[in-house]
C-alpha cells in the first residue's frame, strides 16, 4: 500500500534520514520504533508531505506522493495523527471531529462515521460539546485519532499515540488501535514504547540514529536478542 | 459564501437607523465639524481595526505592517482622481485592488514565516512602501500629494464600514472563515486535516490588505493630502492596539477598541504631552489585568448582558 525508497532528508546541514526504506502491506500494522531521536517523527513528517525529502520516493497505492503538498496527500487516503496531539483547543469535541470530515461533502457518511467514532470513544461522546482544551491527555489522544477516522482514510499514519499517557490509557489507546485495523485501515505506527507497538503490530522496523538497523516481523523483532537489549529493556 | 444573509437585514436596518441619527445631527450642526472629523476617523478606524482582525485574530497571523497597506490604497486613489481625473467611485475599487494585489504578492512569500518572524517581515514591509512612496516625486515625495478633492462623507464612510463589518462577519461564518480559524487553532493539525493552509493564509491577508487599501482612498478624500508621515509603523502599531485591546479573534472588541482609541486620542489632544502617557498607560494596566482584550476572542451581544439592547451601532455587529 505504502512503499518508502531510499529516503534521504536534511534539517539545513544535519542528515536526519539516511536511505530509508520501507513497506506497509494493505490491512496491516507496521510499526516502526527506535529511541529519542532516531528519526522517526521526521520519517512520518516526510510521508505525509510536511517535510520535503531531498532523495528517495513514496508510493502510495501506486501513486508517487514524493513532495506533495500535504492536504493533496490528505485527500488521497493517507492521514497522520500528529505528534502531541494537536487538537483545535479552542474548538468543542464535535467541531474538531467535523474538521476531520473536511475535505467530504457526503453528509450522510460524515453523520454516520461520527456515531462510529462515538462508538468507538464514548468519553469523546460525553464530552461532545466541551472545548477540547480542557480535555485530559488520553482524551485529546482519542479526539485526534477520531478526528483523523473522520477522513475516511485507508492508511492512518499515527505518531506516538502513547506519549505521556497512564498504562493503562496506553492499553486503552492500543486495543482501539487493533480495533481500527481490523475494521479496515492500514496503520503505520511510530512509538517509543516498542513492547507495546510490538505486541500489536504485524511487522516492524528499527530505526537507529537515521537509519533502518533492523526490520522483519514483530514476533522475530521481539524475540531478537538485540531488540531486547535496547528497546524491550533485557 | 453569501456576502449578506437574512438574518443581516435586521441589523441593517438597526444600522440605518443610527446613521440617520447621525447624519440627522450633522446636519442640524449639532455635531460641530471638530467630531465629525472624528466621526469619520472612527469609521476608518474601525474598517482597518476591522480589516486587521481577519488577519491577526481569526487566521492567527501576526502581522504589524497594514500601515503600508492603507499607504497604498491612499496615493493610489489619489493618482486617479487628482492626477487622472476618474470620479471618487474608481479610486475607492483601485485602491482596494491595488493594495489587495500588493497583499497576496506579499502574502505568498512572507506567510510561510509565522510568529515574531512574520511581524519582523510586515514591519518592514510597512517601512519599505513608506520610503518608496517618500522618494516617488510623481506623488509629491516628502512633501505630500496635496490637492486632493474632498470626496469622502459620512455617508460614504458609514456604508463602506457596514459593507466591510458585514463582509467578515460572513467571511467568517463562512466555510473559508473556519479553514481560516482552524489554522489560528493550530497549523499542523489544519495540515494534517486536509486544508490548504497556504491558500486560506494568503486569502486573508490579501482581504485584509485590500480593505485597508479601501480605508486608504477614504483617508486622502477627506484630509485633502497623503502624505507619508501618516502611514509610519506607528500608525500600524495605533490599529494593532486597536485589535488587542478589543480582544483578538472578536469583531465587536475591533471595533470597541477602534471607538475607544478614538475617542481617547481625541479627548487627549488638546493635551498633547499627556497623550501618550495616559495612552501607554491604559495599555499597561489592561494588559496587567485582561491581557486576552476586552472581549477575549468573544464577540459582544445581547447574552453577555443576560438583556437586550446594547449601545449604538455595536450590537447590529455583534453574532
Amino acid at each position: 500500500m505504502l512503499k518508502v525508497s531510499n529516503l534521504d532528508v536534511y534539517y539545513g546541514a544535519i542528515h536526519a534520514i539516511k536511505d530509508v526504506s520501507l513497506e506497509v502491506p494493505d490491512g496491516e500494522i507496521v510499526t516502526l520504533i527506535g529511541s529519542n531521536g532516531a528519526g522517526k517523527s521526521t520519517t512520518l513528517h516526510t510521508i505525509s508531505g510536511l517535510i520535503k525529502p531531498k532523495n528517495g520516493s513514496i508510493v502510495f497505492e501506486d501513486t508517487d506522493i514524493t513532495g506533495m503538498a500535504a492536504h493533496k496527500i490528505v485527500g488521497m487516503g493517507l492521514c497522520q495523527v500528529p505528534e502531541g496531539r494537536h487538537v483545535f483547543a479552542n474548538m468543542t469535541v464535535m467541531e474538531n471531529l467535523e474538521l476531520g470530515a473536511y475535505l467530504r461533502s457526503d453528509k450522510a457518511g460524515i453523520a454516520e462515521d461520527m456515531d462510529k467514532i462515538f462508538q468507538k470513544f464514548p468519553r469523546l461522546l460525553e464530552r461532545k460539546t466541551q472545548v477540547a482544551g480542557t480535555l485530559s491527555g488520553g482524551e485529546q489522544q482519542m479526539l485526534a485519532m477520531g478526528r483523523a477516522l473522520m477522513s475516511r482514510p485507508r492508511l492512518l499514519l499515527l505518531d506516538e499515540p502513547s506519549m505521556g499517557l497512564a498504562p493503562l490509557l496506553v492499553k486503552e489507546i492500543f486495543n482501539i488501535i487493533k480495533e481500527i485495523n481490523e475494521s479496515g485501515t492500514t496503520v503505520l505506527l511510530v512509538e517509543q514504547n516498542a513492547n507495546m507497538a510490538l505486541s500489536i503490530a504485524d511487522k516492524a522496523y528499527v530505526l537507529e540514529t537515521g537509519r533502518i538497523a533492523l526490520a522483519g516481523t514483530a514476533q522475530e523483532l521481539a524475540s531478537s536478542e538485540a531488540v531486547r537489549k535496547a528497546y524491550l529493556g533485557g | 459564501m453569501n456576502i449578506l444573509r437574512k438574518s443581516d437585514l435586521k441589523r441593517i436596518v438597526a444600522c440605518a437607523i443610527l446613521f440617520a441619527a447621525v447624519q440627522g445631527l450633522l446636519f442640524a450642526e449639532i455635531i460641530g465639524p471638530f467630531w465629525e472629523l472624528n466621526i469619520v476617523l472612527i469609521c476608518i478606524n474601525i474598517i482597518l481595526a476591522v480589516s486587521l482582525n481577519l488577519i491577526n485574530g481569526y487566521t492567527g497571523q501576526f502581522s504589524i505592517g497594514h500601515a503600508g497597506f492603507l499607504a497604498v490604497g491612499a496615493y493610489t486613489g489619489a493618482i486617479m482622481t487628482v492626477k487622472l481625473g476618474f470620479p471618487f467611485e474608481v479610486a475607492l475599487v483601485v485602491g482596494t485592488v491595488a493594495a489587495g494585489f500588493l497583499g497576496f504578492l506579499i502574502g505568498l512569500p512572507t506567510l510561510r514565516l509565522n510568529g515574531d518572524y512574520l511581524a519582523i517581515a510586515t514591519l518592514g514591509l510597512g517601512e519599505i512602501i513608506r520610503i518608496c512612496i517618500l522618494n516617488i516625486d510623481y506623488v509629491g515625495g516628502a512633501s505630500g500629494l496635496m490637492g486632493i478633492p474632498r470626496f469622502t462623507t459620512f455617508a460614504w464612510v458609514f456604508w463602506i464600514m457596514i459593507f466591510v463589518i458585514f463582509f467578515i462577519k460572513n467571511f467568517k461564518n463562512s466555510s473559508y472563515g473556519r479553514c481560516c480559524l482552524a489554522i489560528r487553532e493550530n497549523e499542523i493539525a489544519a495540515d494534517t486535516m486536509g486544508i490548504d493552509t497556504t491558500k486560506y493564509k494568503v486569502m486573508a491577508f490579501t482581504l485584509g490588505a485590500a480593505f485597508a487599501g479601501t480605508a486608504g482612498v477614504l483617508f486622502s478624500h477627506y484630509f485633502y493630502i497623503a502624505h507619508p508621515a501618516s502611514f509610519t509603523f506607528m500608525r500600524s502599531f495605533d490599529i494593532l492596539t486597536m485589535v488587542v485591546l478589543g480582544g483578538l479573534g472578536s469583531m465587536t472588541g475591533s471595533i470597541t477598541g477602534a471607538v475607544l482609541l478614538t475617542f481617547i486620542s481625541a479627548y487627549l489632544a488638546e493635551y498633547p504631552e499627556w497623550r501618550m502617557i495616559i495612552y501607554s498607560a491604559t495599555m499597561i494596566v489592561l494588559m496587567l489585568h485582561r491581557p486576552q482584550g476586552l472581549f477575549g476572542n468573544k464577540e459582544l451581544s445581547m447574552k453577555m448582558f443576560g438583556l437586550g439592547g446594547g449601545k449604538d451601532g455595536r450590537t447590529a455587529e455583534s453574532k
